[in-house]
């Protein structure tokens, strides 16, 4: 009861600075629990310095004071063992392991624990994009969310193990496929924050990042409300570029003429692909249709087949705006560029 | 020479012949097909540290990727097969085996006053199984490389296109070698003590080893099994682990890390005995504490086996078992700390020697603090949270295992060199090189400890700009050590050829090894020994003209019942 009420006492006392500036050691505190996390830290890392100086300093005093002298080569005797002195220095290591532990399960219970009033998100992760679905079925790339309100996270992962990592808020948990994992948190200020990869998933590893946008409190549902509906205020040409662009297409397919992971959109309608298994087939409405749903079933030649299946997470508005999208590709437009582009350069 | 030397100062050693274990046989055939232990283990010293080279290599182009973010010098995806060749190269060729089959090898026998080990076949199957499993992983680079990370995890490894069963396969053999050597030892350490060791007369070394042997036989097997089974599901689409075919990932991650944790302390383990060992003689005194040192190696081979779980807090197993992993990973720290203070009170009132091999014990005792203390942060479940799979649990194991393994390993190279090969080395390069070892090795990976902690996933072949300075501080960190290992090869090699003779005993070291010619004749002992207490520095007596340090009683090692033969 004592080291609970420290221990709260504590945590209010290292809730990070008004800016929630970085430290030498941590990034910025934004979350509700990142000061818990940091005050731990801090304490572990206070502990581990005094030992760390203790250590040191006793040796190097002993290699000085005790130095070899010419005629002293060895050491006149001196008791070789001392039950005492040995039952000290393994009682006080047990105590202060015993005090760590309890403080960081402690907190941990408070990470792993969502508050019952959480606004829910649902996590998609894949070789090497995220996709967040909001309550009302909108997805978007990139994780907006409300200041000052619990969030919770309910993940998979559509290939291999994944691991979702806000390190500003001192959030991770893996994506695994085939079951459902869980995190939580609550932003404490509006901002952007990086989301990295934690589990190593292949090439784009590194490239698998995305940012939380946290929005001030009041203007997230007006976001939402504004982003849910874009096709509606788009043309279909339009409404199918912000698809590519926050679906993931753009991960692995260019609209320049550039090879990535699959092949290229540009200049693709229409045109005659080999397949792998050495036939032919023209791209059309229905290639376009069948390559999201079943992406593996005809892979062009020269590619491997990777894609994952979109089979349930396109609707048929979004398959038609994405073939209008892949048609205007023809080369014929004044402008080609890349969308999204300067996101990317940001980040580098 | 060196023989005629010795005898002048202690009667019992030496061939009468000039022969040592070195020239006794000649021709490529007389090593591979030897059973002797000390040629068995030199051949592993040189497989061992060619694939030490090999993997500082792979570590040295992972560092040169790494001085900018995006492209360097190579592709994301052959960047991510150097790590993991990395990876697997180090811990399957290099530091597992390391301590126990190069120097285990060669010191066992000889610190039990024994001819051999007690299976010298087995022990010669070991190593061909060593060169076998080394064969099929160099092959698998060459055809393809691995890009699974060591780990192995699953479903990625069992859906890429690499060469991973090939990789595993070599894995699955390698563990036979290990398994064979820890059974050697155990069986050797159980009959073949000679009159008057009772297992608390052991050197802490033969202890270490011990326990080490103990994980070696009991752990590895878990590790072949989990092996096969992914070959199996890969080859035969058995689903085990992969979820697609009705599997659990998650269940490959409980398998692997109920080897991979205890094959940690299959690393660290031998790497504290010899810093046992070495403390005391280059303090001139007995160790402190010996029998809690030896029973925390015991407690630490046991604790090993019930904290693979802490490899997991992420990964979505319960609450209940995060809780639990994370209480049993804390009394893993209690024995190590104990031997550490251990170490520093052996130090008090002694008289203490700075020679090469003493500034690799300083050297471990800074390194492996820092190791120990910030497997602290890793240990406790929120803190572990916000670090689990950044640079900074890659700092940390990289401060115990080279900061701990490695630097023992050298400090234990550097010990029984002048036995092994009855040359001395430079002294002047050897601390030369030590030092910059010391420098490298922390600029390389205290960085990493900040970039960790920070939020830097490891495993990253690209990276946010904020990091490149600590990035480029490791990389210049790593350069450094490459250096001085290159200092090093030139001194050891130098000294085979040019190197002074060196003394049977010259560190003053109580352990039988000590007792017999520098190298060893084929058979080790021209007499039968008795144990005497391994730590008793009062009944040598340093002899300045020969530099030598020599038996007040002269006869008292020997076995009185040869002596009336």
């Amino acid at each position: 009861m004592i080291l609970t009420g420290l221990f709260e006492m504590m945590t209010r006392l290292a809730r990070a600075p008004e800016d929630g500036g970085a430290t030498f050691w941590m990034p910025t505190q934004s979350s509700t629990i990142a000061g818990e996390v940091d005050w731990l830290f801090n304490l572990i890392l206070g502990i581990s310095v005094f030992f760390f100086v203790l250590i040191v300093v006793v040796m190097l005093v002993f290699v000085v004071k005790y130095r070899r002298r010419e005629g002293w080569e060895t050491a006149p005797a001196s008791p070789s063992h001392n039950t005492l002195l040995e039952v000290v220095w393994t009682g006080i290591p047990v105590a202060i392991v015993v005090v760590i532990f309890f403080f960081g399960f402690k907190s941990y219970l408070n990470i792993s624990t969502p508050p019952a009033n959480s606004y829910q998100i649902q996590v998609s992760g894949q070789k090497w994009n995220w996709d967040f679905t909001y309550p009302n079925g909108y997805v978007d790339q990139n994780l907006h969310v409300p200041a000052d309100r619990p969030v919770e996270l309910l993940m998979t992962s559509i290939d291999v193990i994944h691991s979702l990592y806000i390190p500003a808020f001192r959030v991770k948990m893996d994506v695994v496929p085939g079951r459902y994992s869980k995190a939580w948190f609550e932003a404490t200020m509006p901002g952007e924050y990086n989301i990295f990869c934690a589990e190593y998933c292949g090439t784009g590893h590194s490239d698998m990042s995305a940012m939380v946008i946290v929005h001030p409190s009041g203007e997230f549902g007006p976001w939402l409300e504004k982003a849910s509906n874009f096709l509606l205020t788009m043309t279909p040409v339009e409404g199918g570029r912000k698809l590519y662009e926050i679906r993931g297409c753009q991960q692995c397919h260019s609209v320049d003429g550039g090879a990535r992971t699959g092949p290229t959109l540009f200049k693709l309608f229409g045109k005659d692909e080999s397949l792998t298994d050495g036939s032919i087939v023209t791209v059309d409405e229905n290639y376009i249709r069948e390559s999201l749903l079943e992406p593996n079933a005809k892979v062009v030649a020269g590619f491997e087949a990777v894609m994952p299946t979109y089979q349930g997470r396109l609707k048929d508005d979004e398959i038609g705006a994405l073939i209008a999208y892949i048609k205007s590709l023809d080369g014929k437009a004044a402008l080609i560029e890349e969308p999204g582009s300067d996101r990317k350069t940001e980040e580098e | 020479m060196a023989e005629g030397h010795s005898a002048v100062v202690t009667p019992m050693s030496g061939g009468a012949s000039g022969e040592n274990y070195l020239t006794t046989g000649k021709g490529p055939l007389s090593w591979l097909f030897t059973l002797d232990h000390k040629r068995i283990s030199v051949m592993y010293m040189v497989c061992i540290l060619g694939s030490f080279l090999l993997g500082g290599v792979f570590a040295l182009l992972i560092r040169t990727e790494l001085w900018s973010p995006g492209a360097t010098i190579m592709t994301a995806d052959t960047y991510n097969k150097m790590f993991t060749l990395h990876g697997a190269v180090m811990i399957f060729l290099f530091i597992i085996p390391g301590i126990p089959a190069a120097l285990g090898n060669f010191v066992l026998p000889l610190m039990l006053g024994a001819k051999d080990v007690a299976l010298p076949r087995l022990n010669l199957l070991s190593f061909w199984c060593w060169l076998a499993g080394a064969t099929v992983c160099l092959v698998s680079i060459v055809v393809g490389a691995v890009d699974t990370g060591w780990t192995f995890y699953t479903p990625y490894s069992t859906t890429t296109s690499t060469a991973v069963v090939s990789m595993t396969l070599g894995a699955f053999i390698l563990g036979f070698s290990s398994i064979f050597t820890g059974l050697n030892f155990i069986v050797t350490i159980h009959t073949m003590r000679p009159e008057g060791m009772t297992w608390f007369k052991m050197p802490l070394f033969l202890w270490s080893l011990y326990s080490t042997a103990i994980i070696q036989v009991l752990a590895t097997p878990v590790l072949g099994i989990t092996l096969l089974l992914l070959i199996a599901e890969r080859t035969l689409g058995v689903g085990i682990f992969d979820p697609a075919l009705g599997g659990d990932p998650v269940l490959y991650q409980h398998f692997f890390w109920f080897y991979s944790h205890p094959a940690v302390y299959i690393m660290i383990l031998p790497a504290m005995g010899i810093i046992s060992e070495l403390v005391s003689v280059f303090s001139g005194k007995r160790i402190f504490g010996y029998r809690m040192i030896a029973w925390c190696s015991i407690a630490i081979a046991v604790l090993s086996f019930l904290v693979w779980g802490h490899h997991l807090f992420t990964s979505g197993q319960s609450g209940l078992l995060n809780m639990i992993f994370s209480a049993l990973t804390f009394t893993v720290a209690i024995p190590s700390a104990v031997k550490v203070f251990s170490w520093l009170a052996t130090m008090y009132k002694g008289a203490i020697s700075l020679a090469a091999p003493m500034l690799y014990v300083l050297s471990f005792l800074f390194l492996f603090a820092i190791g120990g203390l910030t497997g602290l942060f890793l240990g406790s479940l929120s803190t572990d949270i916000h670090l689990h799979d950044t640079y900074f649990v890659v700092a940390h194991f990289h401060y115990v295992m080279f900061g701990g393994t490695v630097i023992a390993f050298l400090g234990g190279i550097h010990y029984w060199w002048p036995k092994m090969f009855g040359r001395m080395y430079s002294e002047f390069w050897a601390r030369i090189s030590a030092a910059l070892i010391f420098v490298g090795f922390n600029l390389t990976f205290f960085t990493q400890f900040v970039m960790g902690s920070h939020g830097m996933p490891r495993r990253y072949y690209n990276y946010l700009e904020v990091f490149k300075p600590y990035h480029q501080a490791s990389t210049v960190g790593s350069y450094i050590l490459g250096v001085a290992f290159m200092i090093m090869a030139y001194y050891l090699l130098h000294s085979l050829v040019r190197g002074e003779k060196a003394p049977e005993n010259p560190w003053g070291g109580a352990t039988l090894e000590w007792a017999t010619a520098s190298p060893p004749i084929a058979t080790n002992f021209e007499h039968e020994m008795v144990g005497l207490d391994p730590y008793d520095i009062d009944s040598l007596r340093f002899d300045r003209e020969t530099g030598n340090y020599v038996r007040k009683d002269p006869g008292s090692i020997f076995s009185k019942r040869t002596g009336d033969e």
